[in-house]
């Protein structure tokens, strides 16, 4: 299980990452981070903690569960049903630049649930995608504005990031794994 | 804190009695994300798009066919609403008939409410569509007992070690019948109260506790369920006139107090003012009867999510 | 035309037979019955091998079936009906008058004789209503269908309807020495009900038939019987309480007599619960009891409280059945699984033995009903049946004789089965799975 990413170098990631963000929307004027369940949540609050720290401003920030919109439920497949949980996003986002935040971009299908999500939300002003690992293999045209780490993969892997916040440690990896995009 | 199952087994939901703990928990938690839809600007998520769901009742029902009906419609599926007027004398149709030929425009699932108990499992056996019982006969009314259940937990947190008591007609309810299932299974105490001549024999054998003394049965209760009383029970000779059923077994103000400070009343609907429950208990401020209506339609959600957010089988995504 | 039936065992307590024997049958009456019957006694008949495994008994006999004819033949037939009965190894049948129009006259009643002829299988008795059209209120012609060849009176399908018309229908039937079979069933207290009330019923939410809705007509019958001296037998007897009122009955020199189903003492009524969900071909009247009423039956099969094992056929089309369990027609064939389950659940299972068996499915009906049958002396009938009691049989309603398949069993394993079945010395059934009975084949119709 090769390590990519350990706790220090995601830390030092989000950080660039923060500041990336501030550089491109000059500020955070309007911003707001939603971040996609499960693991872009944790991810969208350290980049708000970040942000908060670089500007002064505490950036709104919610959470999104995709489940519902997915294009790939399948009934009876092998393997649990996935579980629905909360969105919870307690402002408003007509008019917003939105950074969605996840942690592994891969298919594209999340980010294009996410957006048809957010659609049913309201009209954001923009839409600005950070993810913490981009592991390639697009199936729609879905790029990421801020881009963690590339990690070209094989389609026989797996990318698995941990999280503090829900694994109790920070770090990404590599798994070998049989099958392609799930 | 019970587990969680991942998915529900098979594709209809009959009755609690086919349900365990975990996969009753599952509904309730799929039910919370499923309530937030409503608080949304566009309360319509895309899951069941393209599916069709016929709700099929052969008893009259504006409530729980609305219900079913929103939550079809917030989650993107086509709806098609049959009523079919039953009556015993006009043989008509059969019920396998009728639900076979449904079956022709391949839905995904049918809601079906019927006045036989048992109508919905001879369905479920003929029927490659989902079935969901939306009441059968004075069997079970499963969503009803779900979305009771969501209300309790919502206001106090847990079911486990809560105690509740469930007063009216035992005999003939569903919605009894449901409750008293799946409260037992999540661990509650129940206890429930009736005329003798409405009270279904061997209740004890349940883990219910039985009394005929409302008093008993609501006292330090954390949350009282009211059920409905048919005007035609009296008729039958249960009881002799609505006055001494609402003396006798009716939820009044008085009665509220000797409940926890805290407890919640619950009546699925529609109420008979003055006869199972006072005007001022229903609405007064214990009274959870309108939340209950609302996560009615999060708990038909969830069930409908849970039995056909996947795939038709022969559309892989 | 004669027949030799060697080395197997005859059980014809009437004879206070239990053991291996020959028996010789000549044209339609029994001939001889020996340990070993000569060569020149046997001169000229056809001689089958049937060996120690097999059981000769005097032909079996269920007084209560339903043999829909006339009026509702999409379910029955005399000639589907009787050709059902010789399968399940029943010689003769005593078929209920609830037909249509009801067998409330002599000419109903000739009716049926006339299919039975035509049909020429098992024997059939047809019983007589006792009020006309089984309405309960005036007396049918009673001496008439007797004439007509009627063996009982019944109203079944129903009660006899009130205390005042049974004393009366057993004051004039005892004229003739002939018994009034109850269904006994209160209607106030049955109600509208499918099931027997108790905790399986209400978890299904199914209406209630309480077991005192037959206990009390079970008490008014017997009651009367004392008052008139007259006969009653009660049909299916389902309830703890009602065998203890028979016995008691009994005891105090009431005539009465009394019988029980198969499904009756094999089944309760949790079966309702599973394997299959509210299957109708559980539903039935009355209904499947409770344990201790099970028990209670088990217990008078084996004491003598009750005299008579009999199915109540109740043949219904596949319409009738696939609905909604209220709306599912009450009954369940029983010709073709009677001796299976008898074997199985009352032999094998120890409640019983052979010679009990036979008393309940061939002696006292027969002497009930005083006809012929029930023994295999010689010069009696050559109505017999040949048992296979460790034979494996496995029911499959699909090939069925009857033209009904409305039964719980099938699909289940059971041990003991028909080998033959003759009629006046005549083979009208011979089972292929039984290598013995093939000798008999040839005669089978």
């Amino acid at each position: 299980m090769p390590i990519v990413m350990d706790r220090d170098r995601v830390s030092r990631t989000l950080t660039r990452i923060a500041h990336e963000i501030v550089e491109r929307n000059r500020g955070v004027d309007q911003l707001a981070l939603v971040g996609v369940r499960t693991r872009g949540v944790p991810i969208a609050n350290r980049l708000a903690a970040l942000l908060l720290t670089i500007t002064g401003h505490q950036v709104p920030t919610g959470a999104l569960d995709i489940t519902l919109y997915r294009d790939d439920l399948m009934k009876h497949a092998v393997g649990p049903q996935p579980i629905v949980r909360r969105t919870e996003i307690p402002f408003s986002i007509d008019d917003r630049h939105i950074i969605l935040v996840d942690d592994v971009l891969y298919t594209g299908r999340t980010i294009r649930a996410a957006l048809n999500a957010l659609n049913d939300f309201g009209r954001p002003r923009t839409i600005q995608l950070v993810v913490l690992v981009d592991r390639g293999h697009r199936e729609l045209p879905i790029k990421a504005d801020y881009v963690g780490k590339n990690l070209p993969t094989a389609l026989g892997e797996t990318v698995q990031v941990r999280l503090d916040e829900a694994d109790g440690i920070d770090d990404v990896s590599i798994e070998r794994t049989e099958g392609g995009p799930a | 804190m019970s587990e969680t199952a991942s998915r529900l087994r098979g594709k209809d939901l009959l009755g609690i009695a086919d349900l365990d703990a975990a996969e009753i928990t599952l509904i309730l938690d799929t039910a919370e994300a499923m309530k937030e839809v409503a608080s949304r600007p566009i309360k319509k998520v895309p899951t069941l798009r393209g599916k069709t769901v016929i709700n099929l009742f052969f008893e009259p029902s504006t409530r729980t066919r609305t219900s079913f009906e929103i939550a079809e419609k917030r989650l993107s599926a086509d709806t098609l609403n049959i009523a079919i007027a039953t009556s015993s004398v006009v043989k008509g149709e059969t019920l396998i008939d009728t639900a076979l030929n449904l079956e022709a425009i391949a839905p995904a699932i049918m809601v079906v409410r019927h006045s036989s108990s048992g109508a919905c499992h001879l369905l479920a056996r003929t029927c490659r569509a989902g079935i969901v019982n939306a009441g059968d006969g004075t069997h079970e009314h499963p969503t009803q007992g779900l979305l009771d259940a969501f209300t309790i937990r919502e206001r106090k947190g847990r079911i486990a070690g809560l105690k509740v008591a469930i007063v009216g007609d035992l005999l003939h309810s569903r919605v009894f019948r449901s409750n008293v299932l799946l409260l037992t299974k999540l661990g509650a105490e129940v206890w429930a109260c009736g005329p003798p001549t409405l009270t279904p024999p061997g209740l004890e054998q349940l883990g219910v506790h039985v009394t005929t003394r409302v008093d008993e049965a609501v006292d330090q209760a954390d949350a009282v369920m009211m059920l409905r009383i048919q005007l035609e029970r009296m008729q039958g000779g249960f009881f002799p006139s609505l006055r001494e059923y609402f003396t006798v077994f009716g939820m009044t103000p008085e009665r509220v107090r000797l409940a926890k400070p805290d407890a919640i009343v619950m009546h699925p609907g529609p109420m008979n003012r003055g006869v199972e429950i006072a005007s001022e208990v229903a609405d007064g401020p214990a009274s959870v009867i309108l939340d209950q209506v609302t996560n009615g339609v999060a708990v038909r959600m969830a069930v409908l999510y849970l039995l056909a957010g996947g795939g038709e089988n022969e559309a892989a995504a | 035309m004669k027949l030799l039936l060697r080395g197997a065992r005859l059980v014809d307590p009437a004879s206070g037979v239990d053991g291996i024997r020959d028996v010789l049958v000549d044209g339609d009456r029994i001939a001889l019955v020996a340990a070993s019957i000569p060569a020149e006694a046997a001169a000229g008949a056809r001689i089958v091998e049937l060996g120690p495994a097999l059981v000769v008994v005097p032909g079996l006999i269920d007084m209560h079936v339903h043999l829909r004819e006339p009026g509702y033949e999409h379910k029955e037939t005399v000639a589907t009906g009787t050709a059902s009965a010789v399968a399940g190894g029943f010689t003769a049948v005593a078929c209920m008058p609830n037909t249509n129009p009801v067998n409330d006259n002599a000419s109903v009643t000739r009716f049926i004789l006339k299919q039975a002829a035509a049909a020429d299988l098992a024997r059939v008795y047809p019983i007589g209503a006792v009020s006309h059209g089984s309405n309960g209120e005036h007396l049918a012609e009673i001496a008439d269908m007797r004439e007509a060849g009627c063996v009982a009176f019944s109203d079944d399908g129903r009660p006899v309807a009130t205390a005042g018309l049974m004393r009366r229908a057993l004051e004039y039937t005892g004229m003739f020495q002939m018994p009034i079979i109850d269904h006994c069933e209160d209607r106030s207290l049955a109600g509208d009900g499918v099931a027997h009330e108790g905790f399986h019923a209400a978890q299904l939410g199914l209406r209630g038939i309480p077991s005192a809705a037959e206990d009390v007509m079970v008490d008014r019958d017997i009651a009367l019987a004392h008052a008139t001296g007259g006969h009653v037998h009660l049909a299916h007897v389902s309830t703890a309480g009602a065998v203890r009122a028979v016995r008691d009955g009994k005891m105090r020199g009431a005539r009465v007599t009394c019988e029980v189903t198969p499904h009756h003492f094999t089944l309760c009524d949790e079966r309702l619960l599973a394997p299959l969900i509210y299957d109708t071909n559980l539903k039935m009247n009355p209904p499947l009891r409770g344990t201790i009423d099970r028990e209670a039956l088990l217990a008078g099969i084996k004491d003598g409280s009750i005299d008579v094992i009999a199915t109540d056929h109740a043949p219904h089309h596949a319409d009738d059945k696939r609905v909604e369990f209220d709306r599912a027609s009450f009954g369940i064939v029983g010709l073709e699984t009677a001796v299976s389950l008898a074997l199985d659940r009352l032999v094998h299972a120890g409640v019983i033995g052979l010679g009990r068996l036979v008393e309940l499915l061939s002696v006292n009906p027969a002497r009930i009903l005083k006809i012929p049958g029930g023994r295999l002396a010689p010069g009696d009938v050559a109505d017999l049946t040949i048992v296979a009691p460790d034979l494996m049989v496995t029911i499959a309603a699909a090939g069925f004789r009857s033209r009904a398949r409305n039964t719980p069993f099938d699909g289940w394993t059971l041990r003991g089965g028909v080998a033959a079945t003759l009629v006046g010395g005549r083979v009208v059934y011979a089972n292929v799975a039984v290598p013995q009975a093939a000798g008999l084949a040839g005669r089978a119709s």
